[in-house]
């Protein structure tokens, strides 16, 4: 008796664990009504995988010298740049990047002052309806966590494997994807409207395969050359593309709303490690215990 | 019956202060009666293990939920930003958060398998049937404060699921708005709402805690039931808890925080919804608003009625339904009249078992499609054949199923197993 029908019910219970799990999804979460949005390869993507310093850098770039004229980050301090598994910007860098910046300070003279590393990002405007003038009515949503505000929706039943995979990237996915899903005119397979007429771009609207109901009120936000990359000191460069930019810049995105990410992963391998090691140990002491007993 | 409570103790002081203590508390004695000498059947298989691994769930959710509470800010301006204050700033903030919100999916996983298996193996038949209704009403316990604890992040999701859920209320005569008002502390979902969802959502799981200790206090009168639901005979159909059930208890347990663990850490959010990353606005309606997954079978019931029944407007009719879908498993030990406890010894019973889980997973499964076209149809359907199972299918098979034979003794039949 004993092993062999134990392990057997062992793998039951971890598959009904695993059903239970899998069945309960939000399957119908987010429908973009656009193109299926193709997964990328990210470096911080499966088990295995870390932020590519290097890439969060260049990121950063393009959210600076872009994304933030119109787009927050109200949780980030800046002294989380310096953080390792992140950017890690040496402490001077970011203390000159913070200094660089004029916060808010009720208690300061004249209400601002200069920035220090402990002061969270500012924001572009002042209040949100300041942002909605400055964009046509249309609210720039701030970036702390907006890689995790997004996700892909995979049909059923495949995203059951997700939950194997631990596929987490559905926010950086969607952002690429958003960041070149434009066009410069309404497409011809463009979805039509409900009453049958052909899809009416409105006044001041963008475009776009990806965002849902297709009229986006942001412009197309990177274009190639936008942004200058620093060749690294070897001499390698990145190419100076929208598509880079917006693989960069998600990358940046998905370490602003998940900075603990590498470390988070770190501890997992070793918890779990120690647990099914701990299980082997468990079942061993349990099979010595019932030995003789029929049961 | 009888074998299973020990009606003398071998416990003997052994040093005076044990004495003097047994005196007057007598809770060593009582540990060891109930921690550790209780006779079990000796034939539980690994479903079982599923009782200690939902004490350990509610003692997880307690202490995460306690240290999250002394970083977490009540208010509406405030709260979403406070929960990334947690993940970013507090000390391992990040693993308690996650450990407390997937800790919760667990938490209904486990409870899920707990039912099921009672349900199969007839756990709620005769003497368990307080056993069981305090076990519902743990299970409703369980649904009310994971749903409050849901809102508290103050999310998109958990704005509009607060707004879902409690116009549910609203819709009972009478006192539903009332009922309402005093759910919401206002006319809307605001900021008094998340205060008073707050203080309940600490003090639930302690109400819970009680009702716990009722339903394993019920469980120790009558002893457990086992796979082939034979009443124990002997002590030769028994072992004591401890060191046999404690031991395969903790392996079940350790095994359960394998999946547990591999949530926590490599995909945190994958069980909730990203529209619970933007920031609660009661100006922007979310494009689906989807509960939270342990929901969703009654929530599609909750949604299946979207007729008016002669003078019960729908909104009413999915209430009572909603409501009924939970009420009715208070009465299973009264519906399913069958003298033959497991599912095992029940050919027909086994069939119709399997169809009502595979009926609840549609139920789940619907619970999060868009209301609309042949989903609405399909969840009508379910919803009729989930009160069927408990209104026809139970007590008609009660009367005309022929039982296989039942073993002589839980000896009898591990042994039998053993030879086979």
């Amino acid at each position: 008796m004993g092993g062999i029908v134990s392990m057997f019910k062992t793998k039951t219970i971890l598959a009904a664990v695993a059903l239970v799990a899998a069945f309960a999804t939000p399957a119908f979460a987010q429908e973009h009504g656009g193109p299926q949005i193709e997964k990328q390869s990210w470096s911080f993507g499966g088990l295995f995988g870390t932020y590519d310093q290097n890439q969060l850098q260049r990121g950063f770039q393009v959210f600076r010298e872009v994304c933030s004229n119109c787009h927050g980050a109200r949780l980030i301090a800046f002294r989380t740049l310096a953080e390792e598994g992140g950017p890690h910007f040496s402490e001077g860098q970011v203390k000159a990047l913070a200094a660089e910046y004029n916060v808010a300070d009720a208690t300061a003279e004249g209400g601002t002052r200069k920035g220090v590393a402990a002061d969270r990002w500012p924001s572009p405007f002042a209040t949100d309806q300041d942002a909605r003038d400055a964009n046509g009515g249309a609210l720039p949503p701030d970036f702390s966590v907006l890689a995790k505000a997004r996700g892909v929706t995979d049909a059923f039943p495949w995203w059951i494997t997700n939950y194997f995979t631990g596929y987490s990237e559905g926010g950086p996915d969607y952002i690429h994807a958003l960041m070149n899903g434009y066009h410069e005119e309404v497409p011809e397979n463009a979805p039509h409207n409900a009453d049958g007429t052909p899809f009416a771009l409105p006044e001041g609207k963008y475009y776009n395969d990806y965002f849902p109901g297709h009229a986006i009120s942001m412009p197309p936000p990177l274009s190639d050359g936008q942004v200058t990359y620093v060749p690294g000191e070897d001499g390698v460069t990145v190419p100076e593309t929208t598509n880079q930019y917006s693989e960069d810049v998600s990358a940046f995105m998905m370490w602003m709303a998940e900075p603990g990410l590498v470390s988070r992963k770190e501890t997992g391998f070793k918890v779990l490690l120690f647990l099914v090691l701990f299980a082997g140990l468990m079942y061993a002491t349990k099979r010595k215990i019932w030995q003789g007993i029929e049961h | 019956m009888g074998a299973p409570m020990s009606e003398h103790s071998t416990y003997t002081p052994g040093t005076g202060i044990e004495k003097w203590l047994d005196e007057r508390l007598p809770i060593i004695r009582f540990s060891k009666e109930h921690l550790m000498d209780f006779p079990t059947p000796k034939n539980l298989n690994y479903w079982w293990t599923f009782g200690a691994i939902l004490a350990i769930m509610l003692v997880v959710q307690i202490v995460t939920g306690v240290i999250l509470a002394m970083h977490y800010t009540p208010n509406v301006a405030m709260a979403f930003d406070s929960v990334e204050h947690i993940k970013r700033d507090v000390n391992g903030g990040r693993i308690i958060q996650a450990v407390h919100s997937v800790g919760a999916s667990m938490f209904f996983a486990a409870v899920y398998v707990h039912i099921f298996r009672g349900m199969y193996f007839g756990s709620y038949k005769a003497p368990r049937e307080i056993l069981w209704i305090l076990g519902v009403l743990i299970f409703v316990l369980m649904m009310a404060t994971a749903f409050m604890g849901y809102v508290l992040p103050w999310g998109q999701m958990s704005f509009w699921a607060a707004t879902v859920i409690t116009n549910i209320f609203g819709a009972i005569p009478v006192l539903g708005n009332p009922i309402l008002e005093l759910l919401r502390g206002g006319f809307s979902v605001g900021n008094p709402t998340l205060n008073r969802f707050f203080s309940l959502h600490y003090l639930l799981p302690f109400v819970i805690a009680a009702v716990v200790v009722l339903h394993i206090w019920a469980l120790h009168v009558p002893g457990n039931n086992n796979p082939i639901g034979v009443d124990v005979k002997s002590s030769r159909d028994t072992v004591p808890f401890h060191p046999y059930y404690t031991m395969k208890d903790l392996y079940g347990v350790v095994l359960f925080a394998i999946p547990f663990a591999w949530f926590v850490f490599f995909a945190p959010d994958i069980l909730g919804h990203p529209d619970n990353y933007v920031m609660a606005n009661s100006q922007v309606t979310p494009a689906h608003i989807v509960p939270e997954w342990y929901f969703l079978p009654f929530y599609a019931i909750l949604r299946a009625i979207d007729f008016n029944i002669l003078f019960i407007n729908s909104q009413l009719g999915g209430v009572i339904f909603f409501g009924g879908s939970i009420v009715i498993l208070f009465f299973l030990p009264w519906l399913d009249t069958s003298k033959v406890r497991s599912g095992t010894f029940r050919p027909m019973f086994k069939w119709f078992y399997w169809l009502f889980v595979i009926n609840f997973l549609a139920l789940a499964y619907l619970g999060a499609a868009p209301a609309e076209g042949v989903y609405v149809i399909l969840a009508k359907i379910c919803t009729a054949y989930y009160f069927a199972h408990f209104i026809i299918v139970l007590p008609v098979l009660s009367r005309i199923e022929k039982p296989r034979p039942l073993p002589a003794s839980i000896s009898e039949s591990v042994l039998g197993k053993a030879h086979a």
